[in-house]
């Protein structure tokens, strides 16, 4: 490989593959929308007992994550949830 | 002992039917008894990749419904003596056929044969339901392409919840020169993503679209794909087969067009 290959944008083959990996862990889940909407309302409720966060901004999806054992990945639920405001309640400084 | 074997891969135009005729031409080569039944009930299409579409009588409905007998319905290929083909229906759907009558269909030519294979429709509906009831094996056929993949990942879940055991991959139209520079999945990120054993690779090849013109299966022929297509069956045969080394494509007058290419 020579220097400037460092430097060029990642090929398409490789950019292919990022996308099938990622399309057939949802895929192979077998999570429906309706499914994953349940997740996400629930998930909202249990964190709002804690903290405001914004149910708009909200996003859940099931990727892979690097992991020991497996060869080498697993199946991971993410969630990037945006705080609003931390609770008085739930902090104990 | 006889072998039913699907051909089968989710999404449409990756190349089952050419597969099909192929591999079924290639095992007839190596003196066994072959029928092909084209189980796309509607649009046919195995005939005309065989070149027997002028001497259909009868078809798979017909025989399903006792219309005809087995043997009357049957196309004998003039070319290799011992390789039949079952044409479908054009005039009918899917749901003129029902798994059961395909089971019986081939236990009936399990007695005087040594492959069945079966051209599957492409989808996940009622004709695949059919083509995969009577099998023991399935060929799942791909592109290295993210659509076709992950369609074939599909029909690999559902061949393992139908007790399909035995399925193999052939990853179909690759282009090495863009592998190479890594515009396309290379067969081992294929193999590696689906995780089913590798049973052929076919390099996109012009003489596939010379053959299909023709109607002449291009299966031994001396271009790539014939050679991988001839290698394919005798490892459905259980020899072990090397695969083909697809860049050996470069003779003398492409390597001399290489010298003077700048990429």
């Amino acid at each position: 490989m020579g220097l400037m290959d460092l430097f060029k944008k990642k090929n398409s083959g490789d950019i292919a593959k990022d996308r099938l990996k990622l399309l057939l862990v949802s895929d192979r889940a077998n999570c429906s929308p309706e499914v994953m909407e349940k997740i996400k309302n629930d998930i909202i409720q249990v964190i709002s007992k804690y903290m405001e966060i914004d149910p708009e901004g909200l996003d859940i999806q099931i990727t892979q994550t690097e992991s020991d054992t497996n060869n080498g990945s697993v199946p991971a639920l993410y969630a990037n949830i945006p705080i609003k405001d931390l609770k008085h309640s739930g902090n104990s400084n | 002992m006889s072998e039913v074997i699907v051909i089968t891969s989710g999404k449409g135009g990756v190349g089952k039917t050419t597969t099909t005729a192929n591999v079924g031409t290639g095992l007839a080569q190596l003196n066994k008894k072959v029928v092909l039944i084209d189980t796309d009930i509607g649009l046919r299409n195995l005939d005309v990749v065989m070149g027997l579409e002028n001497r259909i009588v009868y078809n798979l409905v017909d025989v399903v419904k006792g219309n005809c007998r087995m043997k009357q319905a049957l196309i004998k290929d003039k070319r290799y003596p011992n390789l039949c083909l079952l044409p479908s229906a054009q005039t009918r759907d899917k749901t003129s056929v029902t798994p059961e009558q395909m089971v019986k269909v081939t236990d009936e030519l399990r007695e005087e044969f040594d492959y069945i294979l079966l051209d599957c429709p492409a989808g996940i509906e009622q004709g695949f339901k059919n083509a995969i009831a009577g099998a023991d094996r399935a060929l799942v056929v791909t592109t290295p392409e993210v659509s076709a993949i992950r369609d074939a990942d599909r029909i690999i879940g559902l061949l393992e919840a139908n007790e399909l055991k035995k399925t193999e991959l052939i990853v179909n139209r690759l282009r090495m020169d863009m592998v190479k520079r890594g515009d396309m999945m290379s067969i081992a990120d294929v193999t590696d993503i689906l995780a089913i054993d590798l049973i052929g690779a076919v390099p996109d090849d012009e003489q596939i679209v010379v053959s299909t013109n023709q109607g002449e299966p291009l299966v031994g022929s001396d271009c790539l794909a014939g050679q991988a297509y001839a290698n394919i069956c005798r490892r459905i045969l259980g020899e072990e087969v090397p695969f083909l080394d697809l860049e050996t494509k470069s003779g003398v007058w492409s390597k001399f067009k290489d010298l003077f290419k700048k990429n």
